[in-house]
């Protein structure tokens, strides 16, 4: 090959690998970005239906129940105006812990609840996850309520 | 007194980088002779002094000295001495300081070990090394001063967090510092190259080495992280795609692509612009991989602090690197010069190919790191990128490159062609898949596509790999360190490759939870809960343990004991995996928690080969290292100065 060629040749084919490459990374975008609702966003009924997305608060105290021997467990996921309950079955993350941060993907399950397929608290005790610590409202009288 | 000797030698330091920086770069531009011989101790007492800072450091730790603001966030007098002493660098100040002593410590070793290269050139390349520890140094005393003084002084320490508290973890900084810093030298050496106007064969030679031993380190640390963060986290993930991982897997695809395309500079002179290109975006992307962990603008594992200051700081400091060596960049870079042509099938279109895959496959890790990022700087929106996006993506890119690194270990320079083992390497190529067909179907009861691909691409550039130095062998060829280096570091990608596909095609994962005396079938084997104990008491922790036999019919196959443990400074429990390490498949049990009426929730999982990802990679270094290693970088290095 002339230098020529080789540069048309190397042209097209970075042409081609990035044509491809924004191609995949859309679809494969489409499929899989999470998007992050607060429990006041799901009230407002900002959140899909049909979608996975996370959901992110913190644990209600008191709030956690599981039935004796059982995996499943449930919580209240709150922002101090508005709250939800929380449905898991599994092993939770060392880091979860009432009263703490806590994210989690899933989906509504249409009866004002949401079931998590994943449960994340992957981070330092006293840390908060930024999308987290945006969405909280100040702690109110009474706690959570709606 | 121990720390202000430190906060002051840091400022001595600060003052010999600057020294180093005008010595060098002046003395490169005017070729004084004076100028050229004060550089070299300028480097020297910059070194002996960050050391002495971080000596400081690391003995106001070692003595608990918790006035300081720093050791009192991040130890404890219960701490053991090994992590008292590691946890140096547990925390932001300290890892910095670690950083700047890597810094320090390759400047040294290209000072000492390039007295062959010309004087104005070396004296360049030090001055450039002058400016990046300028840089960190002004960024640690004016952002993150390890040695701020606490009043009144705390009584005792915070404590290490515990996820850290652990051997691999506590060398996995230094070793992944080492790589990411590793990467200024080579940056260092396109920087001086660009401004010397000498962009030819003889620059490729000198910064192979450097690149190659900052790329081991990377690659060390990066398997290092990895192996962690299976036996540590408790989710029994080798890669999370977690954007810190991100953030270390950037630099190290840029080094990749920059070693390989340094090969085609050294040898035909060609890419020089290119190669140019990849050193810069290498060490960028070391510095971005450092904004992102350090400014806490992450959601993740290791995003332990935020302070806007400290992340402006780097972002001004990437600017002006990144900005400044592309401006040199636009303003130097050889005007086209023609090199040589070369065919299709000849080693250096292979090594494009290998160029323009590694890049893809940088672009799209970059984009899926930082578009959840920009999104919410913009305000449109909170999103996060999950692991199904760039496992998706990541394949794209990789399979094509893996498939033909097994045809261009053979193709020869410029004509191409694959010197005779064109036939050998059909009858490999069959061979693999075949193997890979019936180890699926056999061992894992199932022809999967995507898995017998992923399986059959390991073998192939394993078996490739062999043949390079089988048929050198057998035709009495030479064989030199660069060849068999070359040879061992790809053997590795292949038994890296077969792990990934083994592992993530295969492995079985469950939740159970169970009662003492109760078994669960997992793979064929059954894990079953013999009992608990606890109370059990480490050097600075509570554990409770359980024992898990795994039992193949009637025999004992292992015994698992994992632990739940509770440290003395409070927090978290934390899980510790139990594992019964194989060659074939890794048996992997972690303890939940007590669920009341007797039982405890159980994480269980069997990981078919995952073993070789981390095997793999350790070869991949050893191999970076008998190349580096080879003779006619110092023999020719030092011809080429006189």
């Amino acid at each position: 090959m002339t230098p020529r060629h080789r540069r048309m040749v190397g042209v097209a084919a970075i042409l081609a690998g990035v044509g491809a490459a924004a191609l995949l990374a859309r679809l494969a975008f489409e499929e899989n970005l999470l998007y992050f609702f607060s429990p006041s966003q799901i009230a407002a009924g900002e959140a899909p239906v049909e979608r996975k997305f996370r959901v992110g608060g913190l644990v209600t105290p008191g709030s956690v129940q599981r039935d004796p021997g059982s995996l499943t467990v449930r919580f209240v996921v709150t922002d101090n105006r508005h709250s939800i309950p929380v449905r898991y079955s599994g092993v939770l993350p060392d880091l979860f812990k009432e009263g703490k941060g806590v994210v989690a993907n899933g989906r509504l399950d249409g009866q004002g609840g949401f079931v998590a397929e994943e449960v994340l608290a992957k981070h330092d005790e006293n840390y908060m996850p930024p999308e987290v610590a945006d969405s909280m409202h100040p702690p109110q009288p009474g706690g959570g309520g709606g | 007194m121990i720390p202000e000797l430190g906060h002051f030698a840091l400022v001595l330091a600060l003052l010999l980088a600057a020294a180093q920086a005008v010595l060098g770069l002046a003395g490169g531009a005017r070729g004084r002779a004076e100028l050229l011989r004060a550089t070299g101790p300028a480097v020297a007492g910059q070194f002996i002094f960050v050391l002495v800072a971080f000596a400081a450091l690391v003995v106001s730790f070692v003595n608990g000295d918790f006035s300081v603001e720093y050791v009192a966030a991040n130890s404890n007098a219960s701490l053991p001495l090994f992590y008292r002493i590691t946890a140096t660098w547990g925390g932001h100040e300290g890892s910095l300081l670690l950083w700047a002593l890597c810094l320090a410590g390759w400047s040294l070793a290209v000072a000492l070990c390039s007295r062959r290269l010309e004087p104005e050139f070396r004296a360049r390349v030090l001055g450039l090394l002058g400016i990046i520890a300028v840089g960190f140094l002004l960024f640690l005393l004016t952002t993150s001063n390890p040695f701020a003084r606490l009043w009144p002084a705390a009584a005792d320490g915070r404590d290490l967090n515990p996820l850290l508290q652990d051997f691999a973890l506590a060398i996995h900084p230094p070793l992944l510092y080492l790589g990411y810093v590793g990467f200024a030298v080579a940056f260092a050496f396109a920087c001086a190259a660009l401004l010397a106007g000498r962009l030819d064969a003889q620059w490729a030679k000198w910064t192979r080495p450097w690149t190659l031993a900052a790329w081991i380190c990377l690659t060390l640390g990066i398997a290092l992280g990895s192996w962690w963060a299976y036996y540590e986290l408790g989710w029994g993930g080798w890669w999370f795609w977690d954007p810190v991982e991100n953030a270390s897997l950037m630099p190290w695809l840029a080094g990749t692509a920059l070693i390989h395309s340094l090969a085609v500079t050294e040898k035909r002179g060609l890419f020089v612009n290119w190669t140019l290109l990849l050193a810069v975006a290498a060490f960028s992307l070391s510095l971005l991989g450092t904004f992102l962990v350090r400014s806490g603008v992450l959601i993740s594992v290791h995003a332990f602090a935020t302070d806007p200051a400290r992340g402006l700081f780097i972002l001004g400091f990437l600017a002006v690197v990144i900005g400044g060596a592309l401006g040199l960049f636009a303003w130097r870079a050889p005007r086209a010069a023609a090199g040589g042509g070369f065919a299709v099938t000849s080693r250096e279109s292979f090594l494009l190919f290998n160029n323009a895959l590694l890049v893809v496959a940088l672009a799209l890790v970059l984009l899926g790191t930082l578009y959840p990022l920009f999104l919410d700087a913009l305000e449109l929106g909170k999103i996060s990128v999950g692991p199904p996006y760039f496992e998706a993506v990541f394949l794209v890119p990789m399979l094509p490159l893996v498939l033909l690194l097994g045809l261009g270990m053979h193709a020869g320079w410029k004509r191409g062609g694959l010197a005779g083992n064109g036939p050998r390497l059909a009858w490999l190529g069959g061979a693999a898949l075949l193997v890979a067909a019936v180890i699926a179907a056999a061992v894992y009861g199932g022809i999967r596509p995507l898995a017998t691909l992923g399986l059959a691409l390991g073998l192939w550039v394993m078996a490739s790999a062999l043949l390079v130095l089988l048929a050198r062998r057998l035709s009495g060829a030479r064989l030199p360190a660069t060849i068999v280096g070359m040879s061992i570091a790809h053997f590795g990608l292949g038994l890296t490759t077969l792990g990934i596909a083994g592992v993530e095609a295969f492995q079985v994962e469950r939740d159970t939870a169970l009662a003492a005396g109760e078994g669960a079938e997992l793979a064929g084997y059954e894990f079953r809960l013999i009992g608990l104990r606890h109370g059990l008491r480490g050097p600075n922790y509570v554990a409770t343990e359980a024992e898990v036999a795994v039992m193949d019919g009637d025999r004992r196959l292992a015994t698992l004991r994992p632990q739940k443990r509770v440290y003395d400074s409070g927090g978290n429990p934390m899980t510790e995996a139990g594992i019964a390490v194989g060659a074939a498949r890794d048996l992997f049990a972690a303890l939940g928690e007590d669920l009341g009426g007797g039982r405890w929730s159980l994480r269980l999982q069997y990981k078919p080969l995952i073993r070789g990802i981390w095997l793999g990679a350790l070869l991949m270094a050893l191999g970076g290292l008998i190349a580096a290693a080879d003779r006619r970088y110092r023999r020719e290095a030092g011809e080429g100065a006189r």
